[in-house]
This record gives C-alpha cells, sequence and structure tokens, in this order.
C-alpha cells in the first residue's frame, strides 16, 4: 500500500454573477506554468459569456454604487483578510504563472494584499478628495460629487498575474462601478484564486465578474458592447487602436497604457469617475 | 389617455396679442431696439494667426448672415488645412519659445486683462453675438458676455495655483489644443474653452461654428489689445473640414469639442488611432423632473426657462418633461397659456423672449422632428405668435401625450420644443430620467429636500439643477455621462482636461 495520496485538482472557471460557471460553450484551453508543466484546463470564455457578465454587471451597479462608502470600504478589506489566509497559495501560483522564485512571489502576494489594503481606504476619501463645494455667484448651494462610470471592462495586464490584477480591478470598484474583468490569457490562475475569495469577501454578486479566455476574441465584445461605459486597455497595448474605436462608437471612457507608471497616480482612479454637480436654490 | 386643455380653455387671461386688440392697448410694450451699429464689425475678416488678421484676400471667403433676416453680418475666410498647420505651427512655436516659459502669475494677469477688456467691450460682444446668432440681446447681454468675462477672471486665478489644484504636486501642461466649439454659444463657448487650457499653460487653435465665427474674431481683437504674445491663441474659421483637418493635424496636442453626440463619436474614434488626449461636451436630453409639491409658479418659470432659453438650442435645455400625474393637468394648462405669452421676434429688441433659428439647416430638423412627433401621436401644442417673414423662426411648442418611445422624448432637438411626459411615483421618474443614451443634465422640482437629494443621487447625468435651470457659473463644473460626453468645463475639474495628470 502507497503513503501517497492522490490530489484533489481544481477545475478553473468563471466568475459571473457570483455564481463559478464552465464557459457555457463547454470550451477550455490548456494552461501551463511559465516552465511549461500542464497546470489545467481553464474555461475558455465565449462572447456569451461576456455579455452575460456586463448584464450581471450591470444589475449589480446600482446596488453596489448605492451601498455607502463605509460599507464598501469594508468588503475591500474583507477581500484582503481572504487573501492574507491563502497568501501561500496565491504565491504558489504566482511562482508558477510567473516563474520567479518563491521568495520574490511572496513579496509579490504581500504587495498585492498591501494593495487591496489601500484601496479599502480609498472608498470613504474619493468624494473629499475628488468632490466639493463650488462658490457660485448666486444664491445657490452648489456641490460636485465623484461618481461611477458604471460598467467597467478591465483587460489586465497579461505578465502580472496578481499585482496588475488588483490595480486594474480594484480602482473602478473601489470608486463604486462593477467590472468585466478578462484575465491575463496565458497566466489566468491567481486571477481565478482572487476572485474565488471575493465569493467569500461579501462582494454582492455581479460586482467583479472574470472572464478567462482568448484576449483577441474576447475584447473586441467587450469594447464595441454598447451597455459598458468604460474601457481599461493594460492588456491589449498591441490592439489598443483598434479597441479604441470599437470604444467610441458608444462614447466610453478609455484608459490607454501610455508608459507612466499608473500605480503610483491616481490616473487608475480618475478615469472611471464621473463628476456630477447639484445646484440648489438657497433661500427662505 | 388625457384630454388636452386647448389654449382657448384659458379664459381668465388675455394674451399679448389679445391685449394690444383691446382697450388695453396701451399696456403693450413698444419695441426697444437695441441700435445694430455698435456692433462695429469689419465687412470681411482674414484668420487670426500667430497674434495678427490675415489678409481675406488670400482665403476662400463664406458670408455670416443674421438668422433673424438673411443679411450677411460680415464675410469670414475659410481655412484651409494649410492654413490650419499654419496655425498649428504658430502654436507651437508659441508653446516652446514663449508660453510655457511665462510664469504662472504672469499667464494670470494675461487671463485677468482679457477678462476685463471682455467687459469693457461688452454692449459691442452681446450685439455681435445676437447679430450672428439671432439670440435675444436679453441674454447675450446678461448671460453669454458677462459669463464668458467671468470664466477668464475664475481661470486667471488658477493659473499661479496649478499645484494646489488636486493633479499633483508638478501638472504639466498638454501642449497645443485644437478646440472646436458649436454655434450656440459662440462667445462664451470661446471662453470656456480658453480660459482653462491658457490658465494650464497651454497654447490653442480655436474653431468656432461656421455660422457664427464673429464674437470669437472679435476675441480676437481682444487679444491683440491685451498683448497676448502672438500664437497664443489662433482662432481659424471655417466649415466642417476645417475642423476635421484641426482633428487630423499631427502637431495638436489634444482635442476638445463641444457638438453634438454624432460629430464626437466619428472624433473619437478619428482620435482612437493617435496619442491625442479629447474630452468631448456633446448632446442632451435633459429631464425635468416636477414634482407635486413644488411651488407651481416658480415651476411653471424654471420650466419654461429650462426649454425655451437661447431657443433651445442649449445641450443641457430641460427637453423633456416628467411632471408627476396628480398636477399634469394644471401644469400642462399653465404652460400652455405661459407660451402664449413668450415674444418671439427681432433679437435686438430689449423684450424679446424668443429669437430666431440660428440656421435654415437647424429649423429644417426642428421641423422634420416635430412632424414627427405629430405623426407618432403626441398632441401639439404651438404658440400662435406671428412670425417674421425674413430669416429663421420656429414657434415655441409644446408636445403632450408623448410616450418614451417617441423620438421627441429619446432624439435631441435642439429647438423650442418641449416633450411632455408624466410619472407617478420618485422611482417611475428616476426610471424614465435616466432612460436616454445621454447623460448631461435633470432638473428637480420639490420642496422637500430629502426627495430632492434622494432623486439626485439616482439621476445620471453631469449636472443637476435642484429649483432652478440652465444656470452656468465658472467655478462649477460642467459635462456629461454616457453618450453626452467626457471631461469637465469649470471649475477646479475643468483644469483636468488640460493637465498631465
Amino acid at each position: 500500500m502507497s503513503d501517497r495520496r492522490l490530489d484533489v485538482r481544481k477545475t478553473y472557471k468563471l466568475l459571473i454573477n457570483g455564481a463559478f460557471p464552465r464557459s457555457e460553450s463547454g470550451r477550455s484551453y490548456e494552461v501551463a506554468s511559465a516552465k511549461g508543466a500542464f497546470l489545467g484546463n481553464v474555461a475558455l470564455g465565449s462572447r456569451k459569456d461576456v455579455r452575460d457578465a456586463v448584464v450581471a454587471a450591470r444589475a449589480a451597479q446600482t446596488k453596489w454604487w448605492g451601498a455607502t462608502a463605509y460599507n464598501r470600504g469594508q468588503v475591500l478589506y474583507r477581500l484582503a483578510e481572504m487573501a492574507e489566509s491563502r497568501r501561500d497559495e496565491l504565491a504558489e501560483h504566482v511562482t508558477l504563472a510567473e516563474g520567479v522564485s518563491a521568495k520574490s512571489a511572496q513579496v509579490v502576494v504581500s504587495r498585492a494584499i498591501d494593495r487591496v489594503v489601500w484601496y479599502a481606504g480609498w472608498t470613504d476619501k474619493i468624494a473629499q478628495v475628488m468632490g466639493g463645494t463650488n462658490p457660485v455667484a448666486g444664491p445657490f448651494f452648489n456641490f460636485s460629487v465623484p461618481v461611477a462610470s458604471g460598467v467597467v471592462a478591465v483587460i489586465v495586464d497579461q505578465n502580472s498575474s496578481l499585482g496588475g490584477f488588483v490595480d486594474a480591478v480594484l480602482a473602478p470598484v473601489c470608486a463604486g462601478n462593477t467590472v468585466v474583468v478578462l484575465a491575463s490569457e496565458r497566466r489566468p490562475i491567481p486571477a481565478v484564486l482572487l476572485g474565488e475569495m471575493t465569493a467569500t469577501s461579501d462582494f454582492p454578486p455581479g460586482v467583479i465578474n472574470i472572464i478567462t479566455g482568448r484576449t483577441s476574441e474576447l475584447a473586441p465584445v467587450l469594447a464595441a458592447h454598447e451597455d459598458v461605459d468604460g474601457l481599461d486597455l493594460t492588456g491589449a497595448p498591441e490592439e489598443a487602436n483598434e479597441l479604441a474605436l470599437l470604444a467610441a462608437g458608444s462614447i466610453k471612457r478609455v484608459l490607454r497604457p501610455d508608459g507612466r507608471d499608473l500605480d503610483a497616480s491616481l490616473r487608475r482612479l480618475r478615469a472611471f469617475i464621473e463628476t456630477s454637480t447639484v445646484w440648489h436654490t438657497i433661500g427662505q | 389617455m388625457r384630454t388636452f386643455a386647448p389654449t382657448n380653455s384659458v379664459e381668465t387671461d388675455m394674451t399679448d396679442r389679445q391685449l394690444a386688440n383691446s382697450e388695453l392697448g396701451f399696456l403693450e410694450y413698444d419695441p426697444a431696439p437695441e441700435s445694430a451699429s455698435i456692433a462695429q464689425l469689419r465687412p470681411n475678416y482674414g484668420l487670426f494667426v500667430d497674434g495678427v488678421f490675415t489678409d481675406p484676400g488670400s482665403h476662400e471667403q463664406f458670408t455670416s448672415i443674421n438668422p433673424a433676416n438673411e443679411e450677411i453680418v460680415a464675410t469670414v475666410a475659410q481655412a484651409s488645412a494649410q492654413d490650419v498647420d499654419r496655425a498649428v505651427t504658430a502654436a507651437r512655436r508659441a508653446y516652446d519659445k514663449v508660453w510655457s516659459k511665462t510664469t504662472g502669475a504672469e499667464r494670470a494677469k494675461y487671463l485677468f486683462r482679457i477678462a476685463r477688456l471682455i467687459q469693457e467691450r461688452a454692449r459691442e460682444l452681446a450685439v455681435v453675438e445676437t447679430l450672428d446668432n439671432g439670440k435675444p440681446i436679453r441674454e447675450s447681454r446678461d448671460v453669454d458676455v458677462p459669463l464668458a468675462a467671468a470664466h477668464f477672471f475664475y481661470y486667471a486665478g488658477w493659473a499661479d495655483k496649478l499645484e494646489h489644484a488636486g493633479f499633483g504636486a508638478d501638472p504639466r501642461s498638454l501642449g497645443v489644443a485644437g478646440q472646436i466649439i458649436p454655434w450656440n454659444f459662440p462667445l462664451l463657448m470661446a471662453a470656456w474653452k480658453l480660459a482653462p487650457a491658457l490658465a494650464a499653460g497651454n497654447t490653442c487653435v480655436l474653431k468656432p461654428a461656421e455660422t457664427t465665427p464673429l464674437s470669437a474674431l472679435i476675441l480676437a481683437e481682444i487679444l491683440q489689445q491685451a498683448e497676448l504674445p502672438p500664437g497664443v491663441v489662433n482662432i481659424v474659421t471655417g466649415d466642417g473640414s476645417t475642423g476635421s483637418a484641426l482633428v487630423d493635424n499631427p502637431g495638436v496636442d489634444k482635442i476638445a469639442f463641444t457638438g453634438s453626440t454624432e460629430v464626437g463619436r466619428s472624433l473619437q474614434q478619428r482620435v482612437a488611432t493617435s496619442q491625442k488626449r479629447l474630452t468631448l461636451e456633446l448632446g442632451g436630453k435633459g429631464a425635468n423632473i416636477v414634482f407635486d409639491d413644488a411651488p407651481i409658479d416658480e415651476v411653471i418659470e424654471g420650466i419654461i426657462d429650462g426649454i425655451f432659453f437661447n431657443q433651445g438650442h442649449v445641450c443641457c435645455a430641460g427637453s423633456r418633461l416628467l411632471v408627476q400625474e396628480t398636477i399634469a393637468d394644471e401644469v400642462l394648462r399653465r404652460l400652455v397659456r405661459r407660451v402664449e405669452q413668450l415674444r418671439v421676434g427681432d433679437p435686438l429688441d430689449k423684450n424679446t423672449d424668443v429669437g430666431a433659428i440660428n440656421s435654415a439647416a437647424q429649423l429644417a430638423r426642428i421641423r422634420e422632428l416635430s412632424d414627427v412627433g405629430e405623426r407618432e401621436g403626441a398632441t401639439r401644442y404651438t404658440s400662435s405668435c406671428a412670425l417674421p417673414v425674413k430669416g429663421y423662426w420656429f414657434a415655441p411648442t409644446i408636445f403632450a401625450d408623448v410616450a418614451q418611445s417617441h423620438r421627441i422624448a429619446r432624439d435631441e432637438i435642439f429647438g423650442p420644443v418641449l416633450s411632455v411626459l408624466t410619472f407617478r411615483t420618485p422611482e417611475e421618474a428616476v426610471a424614465k430620467a435616466n432612460n436616454t443614451n445621454y447623460g448631461l443634465a435633470c432638473g428637480v422640482w420639490s420642496e422637500k429636500g430629502s426627495r430632492t437629494l434622494w432623486v439626485a443621487q439616482r439621476l445620471r447625468a453631469g449636472v443637476i439643477w435642484a429649483n432652478t435651470y440652465n444656470r452656468f457659473d465658472p467655478t462649477s463644473p460642467f459635462g456629461g455621462m454616457r453618450e453626452s460626453g467626457f471631461g469637465r468645463e469649470g471649475g477646479r475639474h475643468g483644469l483636468e482636461a488640460y493637465l498631465n495628470v
């Protein structure tokens, strides 16, 4: 009798509306580690999956935006708690995906979790930093409030399997947007794991939807979708022009990488925030 | 379906025309025309490039006409792609050699000078604007020109305080800004574009609308009087091809456009394959929501101001009235009476409420959509006012019994046409208000502050007016969501469009 126990492997699935379906198409694709070892058959999302995810994100947006900023902050912080407790698993998969040392992967995970905490702290500061009152010349109380753009499609960095995902996804989410995310095509598994953690972090279903699959097949669907308000093209630098062209069809807000360090600035936060200004009469 | 109250149900009030014909005719207003000669316009204008006007004879020319009588006001130059390129080159040179090396404090003083010069020449600018655009002199005098001056005054103060604007410690200008503006508020839109761009340290090439180029050319004279360094602002007049040449010019770092969603979409497509920055201020189909507790007299004036201000040529016009069912009949009856009292006619007359439609093309569009409104089954009420024989005119019109699916409830008419819809609950009002691809402006009328704020929180619009409508101020950010565009003009937020942040 052998001492070796056969491990139980995981099927890597999509995250749509709080559930973990396989692709409705029944398709999958093989994902290998940086060193070429088989990691799993990951769901190969379809155009229909993307459209379903947009419907879920739209439905969730009113609720997510309607939650208090304090509540959204706590949900994000809860994600950091979940990630901390599964940090070794995340690190292992960062190592496999990116081919970095175990020690480096721990650093990547630490930074990613700290970044989640950073965004958790932003939810109830945005309005104070980006909004304000305006001293109009008349008997009006006038104030500007930053509000979420709505549904944001995020094509995450193809190389940074965890860090890039956290920044690109949590910036719009902390501002009150809901997102449909195309995970890194070659390195999707850390994103899928983080997606699983959102399910135990009190995120309302549909706030974060994650699709794995071919960027070239799915990104144009998101870019052209009329019920998507914003588009982050970080993970598609080569196709950025073509996707930006599709996005113009419904006047989307488009965030394009321009070589500058986005993570150190508030550009990601600003990119999917609108300013709504209210004038109210003052009188007796 | 509710029955529509026709005019003759209003027995208690006399219209102006009834009044004039009665024994109380002496109470009728006498004409109070402003003098057209105050405009002091030249017969023809060249382009304003590198600080000087080019020779008009060296360009193709087109005429700018007074839409109130179809007479030629002045002849202006049609800028070719080469002319645009010269303007961009001048702007680039001015940026590299002068403006980017001018301190914020010095830039501020130029802008303060411009504000003062606009104030000094306010009466002249108001007359030019009314002659060229067709808007009532009361509006160009009391709204367009003072707000244009105020805008320069406001942004002047930012020029040396950019590091305090909340965009980081060292915000940088973008370079050369190409700015394309519409015909509905010609001078004011020029101010909205130029003031923040210059304060942030950019140089500009401004393309005024084809039908209303003149006030921008007077502004060019003002820039000369202010001794703004040559090339910092260049003004190229022309039609859509001039705008296209500006958008496609590789020397331009940023495009700012105000106009229709249709054109904005095509601009975004063209800029998509370049590194140019873009801000768009596009169309709207603003909902004006009236709850049954609102003070009715103010509501009626607010609705009228919301849709008939500037002949309804306003991107944020309150063109969809959403009125609570309990008061719908009364509001409609009073609106019809009020519309009958609007004074439509000579824009130079200080008593005029509604002036001329800006162009034959715009008049055709308003007529077409109004005809569609009738065909789709809405009930039309049009003021019985007499319209001048010459010029482009459209009598103020209200459509009742409008359904959300009607084109007059969905398409931007950009004219003096109001569509009236009803609702029962706040939820329904919000749902109907947001049932549009646009997201520019909305109005909310209620005495209950908590409900107003509840509604305001849920409206997908960049500007929300509570118990007022069509208010503008340089400190107050203006701009849309969704297909009404992106970017803000006005306030601290307006600087972002011209800074590398």
